[in-house]
């Protein structure tokens, strides 16, 4: 029987594992040495919070795994002989395999910072991170959080819950206005500051420094700013964790270099998730993305090719999601943080400040292009559908309500936004229906 | 925390404590009037004073020795009267007497003959005759035969004489509560509005004081601490509020003349509402009723962000001020038969009982449109109802008891058990508990229209007190509300509660109903089922896109509050296709289940 090794149990990995199951009787081994179990890594926040515990993070009951012949050996593997098809473990014997996938996942970004090893320091990934925030955030007088992205805002809104105080050094001029267009980006940094965080905009860390103990006293910032505080979370990103093939003849570039059908350079070595890195990335998509879909998408069409059934990845059109503090964020399609030549967008943000929705079409054709939404949730498969079928702006202004997915009794704000679109786009057609009262008449 | 949380927080549990002490206050004399007000009928009143006699006019500084005299007295009456009219060996031996030789055909004419005219040989006669009456004409082969069932007869009627002529188990309970309740004196019964305010009323003013500072934080899911608090993260808080709730609930149901005081402390609401003293329920129904107000209006403050579960709150809120506690007052107050208008059958087991059908019929149009109401509600309303909307409708809208799981149990909800292994004792269970009611009520309306009590061999009598007792008090209160601390707000609704089973079974194959996830964009984070109270792994399903069509899921909402990524909905659309696909959106590679 084909031996299926994967390395790695986070959601490419399991998903890989699960598939491969659901399609094949081939015996399959998942390696950790993070867990013993499969947990939501995106929960990591919840646990610190105490929302959670890190038993509810895992997906699936203990008992899953032996009932689906998944065997989980939590050890660090060492090194690849691709010729043997053999790892080498640090504490188990080694493991020959027919198939190894490899779901490494990535590491925090770490720019050589003077200090960026001292006790205090940490990135917020894993566990262990984890644990390291939970033991150097106790009784501390103040945290500082480098890098504004989606990690690091979590990490502010995690030190906030405990009432630690936080500064946030943003590099840029807006809080993530890398990837969200400036409107919400700024919609954002007015949140944050809302929670009581000093946000520090476009502000870039110098050096961390030491006290006697080799302990974080203070952050050095690029204006020569001394900001005391015992404790440095460095959210700047994440890169792939190629350690491990490093030495192997596995071709590596940023992350693990895969085809479309996220084999590697090797035979029988595939590569998925946030360490795989896409030689031919598809139209408008980066080589690497670390998110939690395409590293599950990865996983289901990885075990499509590995039980016989070649596929490509193909993921459908982009979209994303995260909640910001209070604001929910989803997006559909591409809504680039600048509009690019030919494209035009319509901004519309309630009163409220806290949500907005931003749509981007296609200047000439009037094409639908993707849309960003924060405070309203919107249907994934009505936008997946009109990303697909290419329908104008105009059609997705008409069916706008059809898409809502906020709970039942949420004030709808369709007919504001519609409203301003039409002010906007005179010669718009959008003709909307009435929606049944009660939803019987 | 804030100072003035500190202070609301200190201020709620010094009146509770002082709630406790209030127990231990009065002192009890029992008195004529006492008397008089405690038992109504006139002989039963000179019997028991006869009893009592020599407690008249004691001071007893503690209800537990008050009530120990009691049960010392009445029982040594018993013991008296049982030996006055016992039947004896010799009795016995005087009916064999009246038998000879073999082939003995046994005649209750006999017994007659044997006793003589005083009481309690009329008593014994008659006894006798009615426990053998199932003997006449019987054969025996010798008088062995007949000596051995006279035997067991003669320990049957003897240990049933207390329930003719003493006083059963049953009416001792009666008298210790009536008495008790009429005995005591002291601070409490003097003030007894200054009393309530002390202890009730200041409690809701600490509790307003630890809730409304919270509306200083931005509106949002408010979770942070919850499993590090030890109230909610089943810590010691938790235990001892376990606790104090389980004692409670025993004190309520099966020893009531331990709480005479607190009944006393509410006595101004009753009269003003109901024109009577306050019984047990009634201080159970206001506390019940405070319960869900304040921490309804925690639940309104925590989830403001939220306009589905704040007028959710609105409404459980409403059904039990104006339905569970207002209108039974009131129409006790206009001499109607009182009942909760919202309390559907099978929960209110008692509703198809003989006396609550007399009750009904006995009083008026109102009475029986009130039966025709209840019979509509349980037999159309429910169906049709959940068809439309879910069984959210009554379990986290109207109910009582969902209304005090969503309030008060707010804080523990996170605590039910999601393991595959407890979804399937839940579905035992409760669907036992629904065959249970189903079969109880069957025979007890057997018995109301063919007055036989018997059915395929099982006395209804006994099943119903049964199902009262394990179901109705046991399960429903000690269990449903005690329980919160350790296995959530729902253990009643999701293990116990038969209108839950029987609004499920429509929920699960006839409804619009169903929980929508949406498209690829689970993160699997686990919130969604760490505070469904009901115990639904919801993040099963949406973790591969498929519709959460559950018969527990009581629509709270909660799952979808509390997801970060906007991935849950409840929904009433088109029954077709409501189980849906497990599609997750995204992944053009491949079609597939998930």
């Amino acid at each position: 029987m084909k031996h299926v090794v994967i390395i790695g149990n986070g959601i490419a990995g399991i998903t890989a594992a699960r598939h491969i199951r659901k399609n094949s009787d081939f015996d399959i081994t998942v390696i950790s040495a993070e867990s013993e179990h499969f947990w939501s890594r995106t929960a990591l926040m919840y646990i610190y919070m105490g929302h959670m515990k890190y038993e509810h993070t895992k997906p699936y009951e203990d008992w899953f795994w032996k009932k689906n012949r998944i065997n989980l050996v939590r050890d660090f593997v060492k090194s690849i002989d691709t010729a043997a098809h053999r790892l080498t473990l640090d504490q188990n014997e080694p493991l020959t395999y027919d198939v190894l996938i490899l779901a490494t996942g990535s590491q925090p970004n770490k720019f050589g910072w003077p200090g960026q090893d001292l006790k205090g320091v940490s990135g917020m990934v894993s566990l262990q991170d984890l644990k390291r925030i939970e033991e150097h955030t106790q009784n501390i007088e103040r945290g500082v959080i480098v890098g504004g992205g989606l990690i690091g805002i979590e990490l502010a809104e995690m030190l906030n819950s405990r009432n630690i105080p936080v500064s946030f050094l943003v590099r840029e001029a807006e809080f993530w206005d890398n990837v969200l267009p400036h409107q919400e980006a700024a919609m954002i940094s007015r949140h944050i500051r809302r929670h009581h965080i000093d946000l520090r905009l476009k502000t870039e860390l110098k050096e961390i420094l030491a006290d006697n103990h080799g302990r974080v006293r203070a952050v050095v910032t690029g204006d020569g700013e001394e900001i005391a505080c015992q404790f440095v979370g460095l959210t700047a990103g994440v890169h792939p964790n190629i350690k491990l093939v490093k030495e192997s003849p596995v071709e590596t570039n940023r992350g693990i270099l895969v085809n479309e059908f996220l084999e590697t350079n090797i035979p029988d070595i595939y590569a998925i998730g946030d360490c795989a890195e896409h030689k031919n990335p598809l139209p408008g998509r980066a080589p690497v993305e670390q998110v939690w879909y395409t590293g599950r998408m990865m996983g289901e069409t990885v075990a499509q090719t590995i039980c016989g059934n070649k596929t490509a990845y193909q993921p459908g059109p982009w979209f994303n999601s995260a909640k910001f503090f209070d604001i929910e964020y989803q997006t559909y399609g591409r809504v680039w943080s600048k509009l690019k030549e030919h494209e035009d967008e319509f901004y519309w943000e309630h009163e409220s400040g806290e949500m907005a929705m931003h749509f981007v079409f296609d200047k000439p054709s009037k094409t639908f292009l993707g849309i960003n939404t924060f405070g309203i949730r919107l249907r994934h498969e009505h936008f997946d559908k009109w990303l697909k079928t290419e329908v104008s702006i105009d059609y997705v202004m008409e069916h706008l309500k059809e898409a809502n997915f906020d709970p039942e009794f949420f004030k709808p704000h369709e007919d504001d936004i519609i409203q301003a679109y039409k002010a906007r786009y005179p010669d718009a057609k959008v003709n909307v229906k009435r929606k049944k009262v009660l939803g019987i008449f | 925390m804030k100072l003035l949380q500190k202070a609301g927080m200190t201020l709620f549990i010094v009146a509770s404590t002082l709630l406790i002490s209030v127990l231990f206050l009065n002192r009890y004399k029992l008195t004529d009037a006492a008397l008089s007000k405690a038992i109504t009928d006139s002989t039963e009143r000179k019997m028991v004073a006869m009893d009592l006699a020599p407690m008249m006019g004691k001071t007893y500084d503690f209800n537990v020795s008050f009530n120990g005299d009691i049960d010392k007295h009445l029982q040594s009456s018993n013991k008296k009267i049982t030996s006055k009219f016992e039947i004896t060996d010799q009795d016995i031996g005087n009916v064999l007497s009246q038998f000879s030789g073999q082939e003995i055909r046994y005649s209750t004419e006999k017994i007659s003959d044997i006793f003589d005219d005083s009481e309690e040989g009329q008593f014994k006669a008659q006894k006798l005759k009615d426990y053998t009456s199932w003997m006449h004409e019987k054969e025996y082969a010798d008088k062995a035969g007949l000596q051995e069932h006279l035997e067991n007869t003669k320990s049957s009627i003897n240990a049933n004489i207390v329930n003719d002529k003493g006083y059963s188990d049953y009416k001792i309970k009666a008298l210790k509560l009536a008495l008790t309740r009429q005995s005591g004196f002291g601070p409490v019964s003097e003030n007894s509005l200054l009393w309530l305010l002390l202890t009730i009323g200041l409690g809701v003013v600490g509790a307003l004081m630890y809730i409304f500072p919270k509306l200083e934080l931005l509106p949002g899911i408010k979770n942070d601490h919850v499993y590090h608090s030890p109230n909610s993260g089943r810590g010691w808080v938790g235990y001892i509020i376990g606790f104090l709730l389980i004692g409670f609930y025993v004190i309520l149901y099966w020893y009531p003349e331990y709480m005479t005081t607190w009944m006393e402390l509410v006595d101004p609401i009753s009269m003003a509402l109901n024109g009577n003293e306050a019984s047990q329920w009634f201080f159970y129904g206001f506390l019940y009723t405070l319960a869900i107000g304040v921490m309804g209006i925690r639940m309104i403050i925590k989830y403001r962000h939220s306009k589905y579960q704040m007028i959710r709150t609105y409404s459980v809120i409403f059904f039990q001020i104006a339905f569970a506690f207002l209108i039974p007052e009131i129409l006790i107050r206009l001499n109607r038969p009182s009942m909760d208008l919202k309390n559907i059958w099978p929960l209110n087991y008692t509703f198809f009982f003989d006396y609550n059908i007399e009750n009904l019929t006995h009083s008026g149009s109102l009475g029986l449109g009130m039966l025709v109401w209840g019979i509509v509600l349980a037999l159309i309303g429910v169906p049709v109802i959940t068809y439309f909307y879910g069984k959210r409708w009554y379990c986290s809208w109207v109910c009582g008891c969902g209304g005090l799981a969503e309030t008060l149990g707010d804080p523990y909800r996170q605590l039910s058990d999601k393991s595959l292994k407890a979804w399937k004792i839940e579905r035992w269970m409760i669907h036992s508990v629904l065959v249970f009611v189903v079969v109880m009520t069957f025979g007890v309306l057997y018995t109301y229209f063919t007055g036989s009590s018997e059915i395929a061999g099982i006395n209804t009598y006994n099943l119903r007190t049964v199902y009262g007792f394990v179901i109705g008090a046991a399960f429903a209160g000690v269990v449903g509300v005690g329980f919160y601390p350790f296995m959530g707000s729902r253990v009643w609704c999701r293990f116990g509660c038969p209108l839950a089973a029987y609004l499920g079974l429509v929920q699960r194959f006839k409804s619009r109903f169903r929980i929508t996830t949406n498209g690829g964009q689970c993160i699997s984070c686990g919130n969604c089922s760490t505070y469904c109270e009901m115990g639904i792994d919801v993040r099963w399903y949406a973790q591969r896109g498929q519709n959460i069509v559950r018969s527990s899921c009581v629509g709270c909402g909660i799952c979808s509050s509390v997801c970060p990524r906007g991935v849950l909905k409840l929904e009433n659309k088109d029954p077709k296709d409501r189980f849906g696909e497990a599609i997750l959106i995204g992944n053009d590679s491949v079609k597939m289940n998930a």
